[in-house]
């Protein structure tokens, strides 16, 4: 007889139902973020103009944003290799590599937390100006999409312990890493546009 | 993990079929709906929620035109006035149309492409029970988002688009809007989450041999809708949030003073808004599509046109949301661009229309309950769409713009349009999902009293809006000549509700009848027909192989060398599928869950939390997380 993930594998397209449903929710997120970042892009000479609170060039440190963004970037590099673990049945690598892109993410949710505070002892709050409101709004959004691929992460770490994750299921890790990756590349895509090109 | 599992042994299908039997015939009472992860009894619940909103949006809407009856209308005041309109609009859009699209996505889209199940049964019902709450979290604002004791109604006033500024506290103080945004935000993640469990399921559980093109063409239109939806709900999420974070924690999004402007929440609602159109057409124009050719006795004519116009009105739906905008000052460039990409949109609508009344030329016609509500959407659908063409003319619309020939418009496409679908679509499936059909005397009444309803509520809204009525005005004074369409507005908006109550007695004493409709009461043309009314829990005793478009009807007609329709011996087909009982069976169906309702049931939490009282947000989140990590860890399916 037939188990269960066998039956699984039997769609139309070969492909697992829960990929290509990350596929599409990836898509959805495109325009979820594409949405804030034009929201961004519309204000983005607003404030000076209005000549109230401070503007982004008085507050980036692009110095210190590059190194965060380096370090979540560094955790798709992690990501790929506890996949690569899992699908060759090395649960110690699995943990580790799981572990260790968790903790790049905490490092890289860390780095934000310490901008969003140093930017609030400067002056800049959500209602101080638009600067204030689109940029917490727009990378606290991103944020929160990290805190939540840290908590899954965390999450899968634990069924690793539990050896609830083998390479019958490494589908999970396929899942999240997925997700992951997006988020970096959405981040690539607002620390080009919301850092680096200030004019 | 109880469940409908079998298969620890090897067996029989009739053994299979046996056991599936036993798993779920205790399977009834408050608890079972409650944990019910059966398409189809998800679709039921989708629809009977969805009906006792549209009474709802329904009476809101018979207050209204009771108040505009007579000019100086006195049984409701202005603030009471925007509540209603603006609830009416939100509901029938959010919390009717859409749900009842859904509820023919849910019963139908498994039985079409020959599956079991969707692809995500829990995450199927966790949007049923979101968009439940999302529907009584907004509907509640109207005794809580004002002072209630002082007699104050508190729902939102703002209209259905919600226009910022006017959104923002200052002019809308008191808890309406936020009810509004959160019941929005809420309800776009029920969209979603079907959203992507029907595109899904249809991309990857269609049966052996049904390709994309042997789909019905019900089943693309959901395609496209589910689409749609998945990418236009994200838009508008970002824009309720921006509201939200203006309302609650002071940003700027909309603050005029800090250079935030209007335009940017016209343009954002708008660009999901247009989408949102053809998200609420596009199903009803799938129904009629099968309704067309059942009744018609013919194939749907140009399928592949048919299929291709529904991708390309998807497509074009992204690129004309600045029609809605042509008054705010864009400029003539951008208003002749989007007038002219509006006008494109006619052309795929247009030859979807001339396959429909291709597909009933020359065929032999049941004039049916079902069929004379699609034949009654395509006449109404076709007066919209052609003043549809009007507005998308800039100069006309200039004309036009916020006056009652626009809500003349909108009301002709949408519940000419819309709902005359929908109402096709429940006569004709509902002696599949009751097993009995609706009566058909009380069905024509039904008809003919909506039909003329309708025109007599809406046509005449034509008139007073090119008199100069603007839209959304509590009242008007006399003298203006607007008196005598708006009491004939109201004489039909009464009509409407007539034939509402006959439709709801023909419910009752139809499924109180004992005659029974039979497997394909419609001789039908897709793959529902070939199983028992109502279906079985696993749907399908034996997954279809599926040959042609159209393939069930092909099972029962062969063509002879005239070219003639013949009729396929009965039984021929029953023994081969006897022949095949000896192989090794199991059907795995979804085991019911109650974690869908416990996530669904955080999200009102967290809209509490954010509008009264913070500590309600951990409660929120604690929910929200216990009830997410059991679904995870809970096998779907063992």
């Amino acid at each position: 007889m037939q188990h269960a993930p066998a039956a699984e594998l039997q769609t139309t397209t070969g492909m697992d139902h829960r990929k290509l449903l990350m596929w599409l929710f990836l898509g959805s997120e495109c325009l979820f973020f594409g949405s804030l970042i034009a929201t961004y892009l519309l204000y983005r000479n607003k404030t000076e103009e209005i000549g109230i609170g401070p503007i982004p060039s008085d507050l980036y440190d692009i110095p210190f944003t590059s190194v965060s963004s380096f370090v979540l970037l560094m955790s798709s590099v992690t990501m790929v290799l506890a996949l690569a673990a899992i699908q060759r049945g090395d649960r110690r690598g699995t943990q580790a590599w799981l572990l260790a892109t968790a903790l790049l993410g905490m490092s890289f949710l860390a780095g934000q937390a310490f901008e969003f505070t140093e930017f609030y002892r400067q002056g800049l709050s959500l209602d101080t100006n638009l600067f204030g409101t689109t940029f917490y709004v727009l990378t606290g959004f991103h944020g929160a999409h990290v805190s939540i691929g840290v908590l899954i992460l965390l999450s899968l770490f634990v069924m690793t312990l539990r050896g609830r994750l083998t390479p019958a299921n490494s589908i999970n890790v396929e899942l999240i890493g997925l997700y992951w990756h997006f988020v970096d590349v959405v981040w690539i895509v607002i620390f080009t546009l919301i850092y680096l090109v200030q004019t | 993990m109880a469940g409908a599992t079998i298969g620890e042994r090897p067996g029989t299908l009739r053994d299979a079929l046996r056991d599936v039997r036993d798993q779920t015939a205790g399977y009834s009472g408050i608890w079972s709906w409650i944990t019910t992860v059966d398409h189809k009894r998800i679709g039921i619940m989708y629809g009977v929620t969805a009906f006792v909103f549209f009474l709802a949006g329904g009476i809101e809407a018979l207050v209204i035109r009771l108040q505009l009856a007579t000019p100086n209308g006195g049984v409701v005041n202005a603030d009471q006035f925007n509540q209603l309109f603006t609830m009416h609009g939100t509901t029938m859009i959010f919390l009717v149309v859409m749900p009842l699209s859904a509820a023919f996505f849910n019963l139908l889209v498994p039985l079409m492409i020959g599956a079991r199940d969707v692809a995500f049964p829990r995450l199927n019902a966790f949007s049923y029970w979101v968009f439940l709450g999302a529907g009584i979290f907004m509907n509640v604002s109207f005794f809580t988002g004002g002072n209630i004791f002082q007699g104050e109604l508190g729902a939102p006033g703002a209209g259905w688009f919600g226009y910022a500024p006017l959104t923002l506290n200052q002019f809308s103080p008191g808890h309406g809007i936020d009810y509004w945004a959160f019941g929005l935000l809420i309800l776009g993640i029920a969209s979603m989450a079907s959203g992507f469990n029907f595109i899904v399921t249809i991309i990857n559980m269609r049966a052996p041999g049904m390709t994309f093109f042997r789909m019905p063409l019900f089943i693309w239109m959901t395609l496209v809708t589910s689409f749609l939806i998945i990418f236009a709900m994200p838009i508008i999420t970002v824009a309720l949030f921006q509201v939200l974070a203006d309302r609650l924690f002071g940003a700027n999004f909309f603050n005029a003073e800090l250079g935030g402007t209007p335009l940017l929440w016209q343009h954002m609602f708008w660009l999901f808004g247009h989408p949102e159109v053809y998200i609420l057409i596009l199903p009803a124009m799938g129904i009629v599509s099968e309704v067309f050719a059942t009744f018609a006795r013919k194939p749907l004519f140009g399928y592949p046109f048919v299929v291709f116009s529904g991708v390309a009105i998807g497509l074009m739906s992204w690129g004309v949301w600045a029609h809605h905008m042509y008054t705010t000052g864009l400029g003539s460039v951008a208003n002749s661009a989007f007038g002219f990409t509006t006008l494109l949109i006619a052309i795929p609508t247009g030859i979807k229309i001339f396959n429909w009344i291709a597909t009933l030329w020359g065929g032999s016609i049941s004039l049916k309950t079902p069929l004379l509500f699609a034949v009654g959407f395509l006449a109404m659908f076709v007066i919209g769409g052609l003043t549809g063409v009007m507005h998308s003319m800039v100069p006309s619309d200039y004309q036009q713009q916020d006056t009652y020939f626009v809500v003349a418009h909108l009301h002709q496409v949408l519940l000419g349009g819309a709902l005359f679908g929908l109402f096709s679509g429940v006569y004709y499936w509902f002696p599949k999902f009751t097993g009995r059909l609706l009566n058909e005397k009380w069905g024509q009444l039904h008809f003919w009293l909506m039909f003329i309803g309708f025109n007599v509520t809406f046509q005449p809204m034509m008139i007073s809006g090119m008199l100069g009525m603007p839209r959304r005005i509590s009242t008007y004074s006399e003298g203006l000549g607007w008196e005598f369409w708006n009491m004939l507005s109201t004489v039909g908006a009464f009509l409407i509700a007539v034939s509402v109550l006959v439709f709801m007695y023909n419910v009752v004493i139809s499924l109180r009848s004992k005659e029974r409709a039979g497997d394909d009461p419609w001789d039908g043309r897709t793959l529902e027909w070939a199983i028992p009314s109502p279906p079985p829990v696993y749907n399908f005793a034996e997954i279809p192989q599926v040959k042609e478009l159209d393939d069930f009807w092909h099972t029962k007609y062969v063509e002879n060398e005239q070219g003639q329709l013949v009729r396929v011996v009965a039984g021929a087909a029953e023994q081969a599928e006897e022949a095949e009982d000896d192989a090794h069976h199991d059907i795995h169906m979804p085991s019911p869950s109650y974690f869908p309702i416990i996530v669904a049931s955080g999200f009102p939490f967290i809209a509490f939390g954010f509008m009264y009282d913070f500590a309600l947000l951990p409660v929120g989140a604690v929910v929200m997380l216990v009830g997410l990590y059991g679904w995870a860890l809970e096998p779907a399916t063992e």
